[in-house]
């Protein structure tokens, strides 16, 4: 972690538009949560509650969140060339970003995972602990969506298309049909780790806790290393 | 004292060779890097600040690789060509943040220091995004130079800028010259070359096309065959009259006047006129037909 790189790392996200998009996702959430609240009874309010946790949560909130902070912390950096500022200073590349993906995974707790668990809380309050399972599932999940997300960005300069195609196309479609992808899904590792927390399954997932939590490990560290030795070699393009 | 060595370097893009076998030192002083656009200069320049590896061949800085070592920044200053910048920060921001990324015991002095070389110490407080393009540049060598590194190289630096501050880098490339420092710096532009630099490397078409001290470099290209173009009242005339001249390689008429070739500039521009006068023959027009720096260039390419 570096200090300097931290705050002016942060002061450009929350600084910009990016951070309106950043509100509008959450907010979305908070009041899909409230309609719930409002309209569905019964023991039916739960299941309701599970599946917009996980299908709007864990599936569209925590990607896009994740992918809109790394892309702003550092692709678009990497994208204009700003990034040399940082680079061309003594400091080894994977500090640099580290200090980027922590400050991504702090941002993504705050627009993504702490929303889910506000949501939980809105829709069924301490019951049955959907609200917590859910939480603790969005934020295992954010680390490693920011790590997967954050490699990307160093890897392509088109890291929105890849990283939507990541999530949309591979968790969701290809996830939806062949059931072996599905074992290689952030979504399915974070509702993994819900279920383990809540005392009833709504949704059920095709992942045990145990390997959730390794595979979730071992995909945030060898993205977040692998990533860092790819800045280690980032070559900046001529103009010409 | 530092010296940027760059050993039988290439560079390629799949097919495409944007650096070859380039071998030159770069020492103390100000060198310049002249040749035209996409010659291969920003790859060049890329190569020598470690963000680009070459594809064979080596470029250290004091015998120590560029590429794949960060702490060698302590003793290269680097002022990208691109323009991004952290528009939301203010100058003095950039500059402390540098001083403190390099670890310096004072960041806010230095930061002050450095400021005040480029001139930028009033605005300081000023966003970034707010700056013209030559104050942005300024922005950027001022955080390049807050750890006052023995090497500092600058992609196009005076690109953007109005006259007076172009005057005013100009100047500060000198300054860090004399100071022994080792500063190379990339343009496109002969004359900007000329009055910065002294010791000047050519490069054309990813090679090196001639190296040395500026005088010489200079003569060479004065020296060189100039071709003019003439149109008077009586072209054949004049013909005659310029072939006889030993300054004079070659004469050729055609519809559009005279082609001429003259071996020596001097003499040829100091002859031109009086033998017009002399036989009362009327100049219309005499032009230099090759002055383009590409012609140039490739004069010097081929000696």
């Amino acid at each position: 972690m570096n200090g300097v790189i931290a705050g002016i790392t942060l002061r450009g996200m929350l600084g910009r538009r990016r951070a309106l998009l950043l509100i509008l996702l959450p907010l979305t959430l908070l009041v899909l949560a409230v309609a719930i609240s409002l309209f569905v009874h019964g023991p039916t309010r739960s299941s309701a509650a599970a599946v917009l946790l996980d299908r709007f949560g864990l599936g569209t909130l925590l990607p896009l969140v994740a992918l809109i902070v790394t892309t702003g912390v550092l692709g678009t950096e990497i994208d204009d060339g700003s990034i040399v500022f940082l680079l061309s200073k003594p400091i080894s590349r994977p500090v640099i970003l580290n200090t980027k993906l922590a400050i991504a995974i702090g941002l993504s707790i705050v627009f993504a995972a702490v929303p889910v668990l506000i949501a939980g809380l809105v829709m069924v309050g301490g019951a049955e602990g959907i609200a917590v399972g859910f939480g603790i599932g969005a934020l295992a999940g954010v680390v490693a969506y920011s790590a997967i997300f954050l490699l990307i960005n160093v890897l392509t300069r088109h890291a929105v298309v890849a990283g939507l195609l990541y999530a949309l196309v591979w968790e969701s479609l290809v996830g939806g049909f062949v059931p072996g992808a599905r074992e290689l899904s952030v979504q399915q590792w974070a509702l993994s780790l819900a279920n383990w927390v809540m005392s009833t399954t709504y949704v059920p997932s095709d992942v045990a806790p145990m390997a959730a939590l390794g595979l979730l490990a071992a995909a945030t560290v060898a993205a977040a290393v692998f990533a860092g030795q790819r800045l280690r070699s980032l070559t900046i393009a001529g103009e010409s | 004292m530092s010296t940027i060595e760059v050993e039988h370097a290439s560079r390629w893009y799949g097919n495409v060779v944007a650096v070859n076998d380039v071998t030159m030192d770069v020492g103390p002083g100000v060198t310049g890097l002249l040749g035209p656009n996409g010659a291969g200069k920003s790859t060049l320049l890329h190569m020598m600040s470690g963000f680009l590896a070459p594809s064979i061949g080596a470029v250290r800085v004091d015998g120590v690789p560029v590429w794949h070592d960060h702490e060698l920044y302590r003793t290269i200053g680097l002022v990208p060509e691109r323009d991004a910048v952290y528009g939301y920060l203010t100058a003095r921001q950039l500059a402390v943040a540098s001083a403190r990324l390099h670890g310096l015991p004072r960041p806010e002095e230095a930061a002050d220091r450095a400021l005040a070389m480029v001139e930028l110490t009033d605005a300081a407080d000023r966003r970034i995004d707010t700056y013209s393009k030559g104050m942005r540049q300024r922005a950027k060598v001022a955080a390049a130079l807050v750890h006052e590194p023995e090497v500092l190289l600058l992609d196009e630096p005076f690109n953007g800028m109005d006259p007076r501050q172009r005057l005013h880098m100009m100047e500060l490339v000198q300054t860090m010259g004399q100071e022994g420092r080792t500063v190379l710096f990339s343009s496109h532009i002969l004359e900007e070359v000329e009055r910065v630099a002294e010791h000047i490397q050519v490069i054309i078409a990813g090679r090196l096309a001639a190296s040395g001290d500026f005088r010489e470099i200079r003569r060479l290209m004065t020296d060189r065959p100039h071709v003019f173009t003439i149109r008077s009242s009586d072209d054949r005339r004049l013909a005659t009259a310029l072939i006889a001249d030993r300054s004079t390689t070659s004469v050729e008429v055609g519809g559009e006047g005279l082609r001429v070739l003259a071996a020596d500039f001097g003499r040829f521009t100091w002859l031109v006129p009086r033998v017009a006068r002399d036989l009362t023959v009327r100049l219309r027009e005499v032009r230099p037909a090759d002055e383009s720096l590409e012609s140039v260039f490739s004069y010097l390419v081929t000696q």
